[in-house]
């Protein structure tokens, strides 16, 4: 890969320093963004936020008997004295750790293609705030206009992040690429009999051009907030549960949180002794491709620099691989997946590129047809997921649906399992995948779970 | 009267960036050249270290400075906000052309100079955490380890980390406030995974505060964390699965007031209040408790994770009542939403950091002591669920719903506490549930200083406790039908 890397003087002078200062390997990695972020409430502002920054991470590793000692240092002061400082003080720090015989580079293998992911559509650097507070002023209006109930609102908004990236280490990798994420999002609150009820959706992309356009939004996110007017609570029972692609997006969340290597080695996962078993229902096949053109986790290389791919990690409902960087490999006695991620104030653990639940044929509108009584869940929230155990128990609100036709609104209701069983339990996958960050899924039923509720 | 580590931080401000009055007052006027109600100037420089262990060995530590300044104007209800990374003359002048551009008027006021007056001293320390030499904190870590591990053969994995952060503040405003603030912040985390057959349960906990790094050092007070880490995973080895359903609930002092915090604090903030979007929207001098429930948000607790001397628009912190003998009488505010609903801050505006806009937030909100025992709490129930700590809330402010998930957990028959049970979660909507209060502990307790609360990105450390309390017919969660 191409070792001219523009800007990158703070991160070559810390890798050289850090060197001297007795460090037998070093990474380090140099992240320069822009952001520009916008709300507005009804007709009038209500926050816009401009900024750049600059941020530069330093990792020494510092040989021993039996392994290698290491530290990480950050700083947003990049003037030379400060990354002097920090430079040596990453040295220091890593003499007072302990010796790992897992810790280091990779063994090679660094990333030598640039291809384009189409990360970033050039014309976007025209944009100004004006066109940023254009598209939230029109989702804003668009949610507003849909109905008399939408008659207030948390606000519409649009943002947008480039991040140029530079990476580079003692082994003489240095390489770059540049992104940029965009997005407008609206928040409407519907009022009806004293009651009130929010909702949202959001469209993020790589480009300007590929966002869904701000009426759209506005009025998706208003139809939303629409829906749940009225909800009552269900009955504690157990029912076959339709998640919505918006919210089994969660679900799919939680997967990569027990298969990435870190989760594994360290026993913090319920899957981590069932490689290579059926963990899932055989409908169920989750990819990670950190190469998906245009995706919102794409990029050329890992934070260790090794060329990023495709993984299947659940084939047809069996377990076949962990997301893993060069670390929890070694611990595995397993080969990186270029799943190292990093960001400049930490060291790489595994995590997914883009991850996401291949869809099925059904329609949602087939899903529920199909479901003589359940519950169909366009809301989670809430933190009730244990990834050691899979036990899953999470707030919700969403449509009732009897004889195959949604009925009402239901709220206040929890719903619970084990994820293990969930993933077994899956009996229909949507075609609807939904892409709203680097974790995706189409809409999924499991058959068969427990709603507490009246 | 200012306090000494005040002026330690103008003084830091001024000497290593030449942050002076003149400077300032330049930044100040460029904001304020617009028809502008309100500008400010955030400088932060900070540092922050961690060092964590996990199986048997402190692997990494890492160590973050952060420094930057935001600018903020505010015109009617319109913020314009700028931040940067470089602390310069210059970059703080573009910032201040960039924030003020949300007004169109011209208004060429010029920024009043006074400073700060009366203000708080809850942390001094004698030496800033991140400057405890790394080895010490390291010995403590394998002290951890080593105990955890002789406590129970179950122990598998023990997980543990000391973090310290040592953050200097500068704010100067169009009003003339000139505030500096040092916040030192230190926390202790244990995680034990104890396994058993097939089955392996995690138990967490943790201690910190506003206080020196040394104080953790103190056997007495990590011994008690790691005990209370192993207890918890290993009960969770026996414990069955939760029922789902309504049932009377009683829970347990201390950490467990996130139920206030998410079921009442968050719909409390000014912001939603303003914009009409909280379920207590408009509901001051209503009963939205029980006859007794008192709730209190103090940011003036010394030593404590929540606390500050002035909050991040540079206003002094405060004892606000936020409900009085069940009755709903405040709301928290910040500047902004204070001014536009007609009041005055309540020292509850806070950041995350130089790089985010302050919002109305909590800082340490517990419920006041009742008169009972915490046995006859418990004793008054038939068949429940008595809940000693939670892990982590949500609510949705809107609908005012809010759900939170139990760490540790018992059936009660009889008026006794029975099984152990896991993964619960409680369900229920905020104005409703502390009317459903029905007996008060006389045991408040605060956490161990461990809370962080996200709102629109930004997390904030805080405090919450709470006495005993009964609350009739709570919807639970778990999955036994």
């Amino acid at each position: 890969m191409s070792s001219a890397a523009p800007g990158s003087e703070p991160l070559e002078r810390a890798l050289a320093r850090v060197r001297r200062a007795g460090a037998d390997a070093a990474d380090a990695l140099l992240v320069d963004s822009t952001s520009v972020e916008v709300r507005v409430r009804d007709d009038e502002i209500d926050v816009v936020k401009q900024a750049r920054e600059r941020t530069l991470g330093i990792r020494a590793l510092v040989r021993g008997s039996t392994g290698l000692r290491s530290a990480l240092t950050s700083t947003s002061d990049l003037s030379d004295a400060t990354v002097d400082r920090m430079a040596d003080e990453t040295a220091a720090l890593a003499r007072a750790t302990a010796e790992d015989p897992a810790a280091g580079l990779p063994e090679g293998g660094f990333a030598e293609d640039a291809p384009d992911l189409a990360l970033l559509d050039p014309a976007d650097a025209a944009l100004d705030v004006e066109a940023r507070i254009d598209a939230a002023r029109r989702a804003e209006a668009a949610a507003r206009a849909l109905d008399p109930r939408i008659s207030n609102s948390e606000g519409s908004g649009a943002n947008s992040d480039t991040t140029r990236v530079v990476y580079g280490n003692s082994e003489g990798f240095l390489a770059a690429y540049e992104g940029a994420t965009h997005g407008i999002y609206s928040m409407p609150v519907a009022v009806e009999n004293g009651a009130m009820q929010v909702d949202w959706w959001t469209s993020v992309a790589r480009s300007w051009a590929a966002l869904e356009d701000p009426e759209a939004v506005g009025r998706r996110a208003a139809e939303r907030a629409l829906r749940r007017l009225g909800a009552q609570q269900a009955p504690t029972c157990e029912v076959p549960v339709i998640f919505e692609a918006s919210v089994a997006r969660s679900l799919v969340s939680h997967v990569a949180a027990c298969v990435t290597g870190g989760a594994v080695y360290r026993g913090t996962s319920f899957l981590a002794d069932r490689l290579g078993d059926p963990i899932a229902s055989p409908q169920v096949r989750l990819i990670d491709d950190g190469r998906l053109p245009g995706g919102l986790g794409s990029r050329p290389f890992d934070g260790e620099g090794l060329p990023t791919r495709r993984t299947v990690v659940i084939d047809d409902g069996r377990l076949a691989s962990w997301l893993l960087d060069s670390y929890s490999g070694r611990k595995l006695a397993l080969a990186s997946t270029g799943n190292a991620t990093r960001g400049v104030g930490s060291a790489p653990s595994a995590g997914p590129g883009n991850f996401w639940l291949e869809p099925g044929d059904a329609s949602l509108d087939e899903m529920v047809a199909d479901t003589p009584r359940g519950l169909l869940v366009t809301y989670l929230f809430g933190h009730g997921f244990n990834p050691v155990t899979g036990d899953f128990s999470r707030g919700a609100a969403g449509m009732w649906i009897e004889d195959g036709r949604p009925t009402h609104p239901v709220e206040e209701i929890t719903i619970a399992g084990n994820l293990g069983d969930m993933l077994m339990g899956i009996d229909a996958v949507g075609n609807d995948l939904l892409w709203q960050g680097r974790t995706a899924a189409p809409s999924v039923r499991i058959g068969r779970m427990t709603v507490g509720g009246a | 009267m200012t306090a000494p580590t005040a002026d330690r931080c103008l003084t830091f401000f001024r000497d290593r960036f030449g942050m002076d009055d003149r400077n300032l007052d330049r930044a100040l006027g460029t904001a304020l050249e617009r028809e502008v109600d309100h500008a400010d100037l955030f400088f932060e420089y900070s540092t922050q270290e961690a060092v964590s262990l996990e199986e048997g060995i402190v692997k990494s530590g890492d160590r973050h400075l952060e420094q930057g300044v935001g600018v903020r104007v505010q015109a009617g209800s319109r913020q314009g906000y700028a931040h940067s990374d470089e602390i310069t003359v210059e970059s703080l002048e573009l910032a201040a052309r960039t924030a003020r551009a949300i007004s169109e008027g011209s208004g060429a006021a010029a920024p009043a100079r006074i400073t700060s007056g009366a203000r708080h001293d809850l942390y001094p320390v004698e030496r800033a955490p991140t400057d405890v030499p790394v080895d010490a904190k390291v010995d403590l870590l394998s002290a951890i380890d080593a105990y955890a591990r002789s406590l129970d053969p179950r122990v598998d994995q023990v997980m543990a980390s000391v973090v310290s952060q040592h953050r200097q503040l500068l704010l100067a405003a169009s009003d003339g406030t000139l505030v500096g603030d040092v916040q030192p912040l230190v926390r202790l985390n244990v995680q034990v995974i104890a396994a058993d057959g097939d089955r392996r349960e995690l138990g967490y906990e943790g201690a910190g505060g506003r206080y020196e790094l040394e104080r953790l050092l103190d056997p007495e007070l990590w011994q008690a964390r790691v005990r209370e880490a192993v207890r918890v995973a290993t009960l969770n080895l026996d414990a069955e699965p939760c029922p789902a359903g309504t049932m009377d609930v009683v829970l347990g002092p201390g950490w467990s007031g996130v139920l206030l915090h998410e079921a009442v604090g968050h719909g409390l903030e000014g912001d939603f209040n303003r914009k009409g979007v909280s379920a207590f929207s408009g509901r001051v001098g209503e009963r939205v408790a029980s006859e007794g429930v008192t709730v209190i948000d103090d940011g003036t607790l010394a030593e404590r994770r929540g606390s500050l001397n002035v909050d991040d628009e540079g206003t002094p912190t405060r004892r606000t009542v936020l409900i009085e003998d069940g009755i709903l009488v405040g709301y928290l505010q910040d500047r902004l939403n204070a001014r536009l609903m007609g009041t005055e801050s309540t020292g509850n505006g806070r950041r995350e950091s130089y790089a985010h806009v302050p919002m109305p937030r909590m800082t340490n909100t517990f419920m006041l002591a009742g008169q009972e025992a915490p046995e006859d709490v418990v004793r008054s129930v038939d068949r429940g669920l008595y809940i000693a700590s939670f892990g982590g809330g949500q609510v949705d402010i809107t609908s005012g719903k809010f759900v939170f998930s139990a760490t540790e957990a018992y059936r009660i028959e009889d008026g006794r506490l029975g099984a152990p049970v896991k993964g619960a979660s409680l369900i229920g909507n905020g104005p409703d549930v502390l009317t459903r209060v029905s007996r008060i502990g006389n045991d408040l307790a605060l956490d161990l200083g461990i809370g962080t609360c996200g709102k629109d990105g930004q997390g904030v450390p805080v405090g919450v406790g709470l006495p005993t309390i009964r609350v009739d017919q709570v919807t639970v969660g778990g999955t036994q039908g």
